[in-house]
């Protein structure tokens, strides 16, 4: 039998079908610009707490200004019992002027910049309503096109072979071949957490703070405790969708950025050979 | 080779920190449009009449016992009045006030407080929602609006109710505040005269404060001493229905 190293090649699949594609844009901008009046809004009172009402004994976070001993201002957050200096960046940060002023999150955070909760709430409400059509319209595409089952399922055996899957990670190897047609194992669970976990959750803490929804559905109070403590756990949840983005955005780069900016744009992606396997 | 990896990392990082300022930058510019305000002010429409759709007029606001009353119930917005008449009113325990109710009404009516005070009334415990984002949780006793719209007679070109009230905030303009009939009508939605089981203090709103109890706090209008039925809030003040509207805040607070 002859034996020929043919060359290896590359190839070019279809892996992001156009719904999958538009849904992702929209996603994307919404959580940036939800993010950024979120925090806008959070400002205008910002410090959290359990519970249905704003006690100050039972905050749990907080971003004040606090008066020194020798006249000058320090901007602190606590975070329980614990107080950390988080001057010029949470609680004191310098505004469009240059001037230190008091605010929670810094002015290059928040949306807009300058301090206006009316227009941080405008935009706030706006993107909601356009992420919550966008979710329903990628959940509808994903259940009947089978993408949910198809794509998203994690099968038994990759279950079974979750650990080896996060050591490869750790090591930043990332899957080649044939492996690398699919989502793995730890991408689609992160995925699943973040489409039926947090967006969910996130969409519930939100609606739990309206008082019209709380007439209308009274046990969104009961499920969350009280609405002062929807308020910490949907700014929680946009913590943790901000770390799943920093983490989507790192993988991203490590495993090939042009690739995967591609193939979410135009929907290919090249599939590099796996070494020694195209021996015939 | 690893100066040109370098560069392309500068490079990368200057071009994220321009794309960054440029989105901010675009995002303050929209902000300030009023075309594009137009544009994301849609989103009340739609908050609006969804929950309009979910909401029946016997979904209440959750009511709580007298243990969950708020140590501490923060007076924000006016928290007294500059107005001489006012405050002389304010001296003699407000024996001189009166509620005017007019407008697009049958009977113009003006009310002694007293007179409020004999009128059917609710006592209810409810939550206090500020836009800023706190909550507290008061008693409130007061004269159902319902029943005493009924009794003055609205005409059936009245959709809307303006509350023209004492107070002026950023000295400039009176505070106002204007609901539709679906809220007036609403059992809970009461002028509230006693909280937490006394009258109504000045930092409050005394004598009278509105409480609506489905939307947010800037509602609630304080020192309210006239009540004008009218078919449009076009022509008054600023034309969006409130001192907070005309300010770019929602007319619907329901969220």
């Amino acid at each position: 039998m002859a034996v020929t190293a043919a060359p290896p090649q590359r190839e070019l699949v279809y892996r992001h079908a156009l719904m999958v594609r538009i849904t992702h844009w929209v996603n994307a901008l919404c959580l940036l610009v939800l993010l950024m009046s979120g925090l806008q809004i959070f400002n205008a009172h910002p410090t959290l707490y359990f519970g249905s009402t704003s006690e100050p004994a039972r905050a749990v976070l907080s971003m004040d200004v606090v008066q020194q001993d020798d006249g000058s201002y320090k901007g602190i957050t606590s975070i329980g019992s614990h107080a950390f200096d988080t001057t010029g960046l949470l609680g004191l940060s310098k505004g469009y002027d240059g001037k230190l002023e008091g605010r929670g999150f810094p002015q290059w955070l928040t949306l807009p910049s300058y301090r206006d909760l009316a227009t941080g709430r405008r935009w706030h409400f706006f993107f909601a309503w356009l992420l919550v059509i966008n979710g329903l319209a990628y959940l509808l595409y994903s259940f009947l096109s089978g993408h949910v089952r198809r794509d998203l399922a994690p099968t038994r055996g990759e279950i079974g072979h979750i650990g080896t899957s996060f050591w490869d990670h750790a090591r930043l190897r990332f899957p080649k071949g044939d492996e690398a047609k699919r989502y793995n194992v730890l991408q689609k669970l992160a995925y699943l957490a973040v489409i039926f976990g947090l967006l969910p959750l996130v969409f519930l803490t939100g609606l739990t703070m309206s008082p019209g929804m709380d007439a209308a559905f009274p046990f969104l109070l009961d499920m969350f405790g009280g609405r002062q403590s929807a308020r910490t756990i949907h700014f929680l949840c946009a913590f943790a969708l901000t770390l799943f983005f920093l983490v989507h955005i790192a993988m991203v780069f490590l495993s090939g950025a042009f690739n995967n900016i591609r193939s979410m744009i135009t929907g290919r992606y090249a599939i590099e050979p796996t070494e020694g396997t195209h021996v015939q | 080779m690893s100066s040109d990896r370098i560069s392309r990392r500068s490079f990368l990082a200057r071009g994220a920190a321009l794309g960054g300022a440029t989105f901010l930058g675009g995002c303050d510019q929209l902000s300030r449009s009023p075309s594009f305000r137009e544009v994301l002010s849609k989103a009340e429409w739609l908050t609006k009449n969804v929950q309009r759709l979910v909401l029946t007029e016997r979904s209440l606001a959750r009511e709580y016992s007298e243990a969950d009353l708020s140590t501490h119930f923060k007076a924000n917005g006016s928290t007294s009045v500059a107005d001489p008449i006012y405050q002389a009113m304010a001296k003699n325990g407000f024996s001189d006030f009166a509620l005017s109710i007019d407008g697009l009404v049958e009977r113009p009516t003006s009310l002694k407080l007293e007179e409020l005070r004999r009128l059917p009334s609710r006592t209810q415990i409810t939550r206090h929602d500020c836009v800023e984002g706190w909550s507290a949780i008061g008693k409130w006793t007061g004269a159902q609006l319902g029943p005493l719209l009924q009794s003055v007679g609205l005409k059936p070109e009245a959709r809307y109710l303006v509350f023209h009230c004492a107070d002026k905030l950023g000295a400039f303009s009176k505070y106002y505040e204007s609901i539709d009939l679906i809220d007036a009508f609403h059992p809970q939605t009461i002028l509230a005269y006693d909280m937490n089981g006394a009258p109504l203090s000045v930092p409050h709103g005394a004598p009278i404060r509105l409480r609506v109890e489905r939307q947010l706090g800037y509602k609630h209008a304080k020192y309210v001493q006239r009540i004008e039925a009218v078919s449009s809030f076009a022509m008054i003040e600023g034309g969006r229905g409130g001192f907070w509207e005309d300010r770019g805040y929602e007319w619907y607070a329901g969220i």
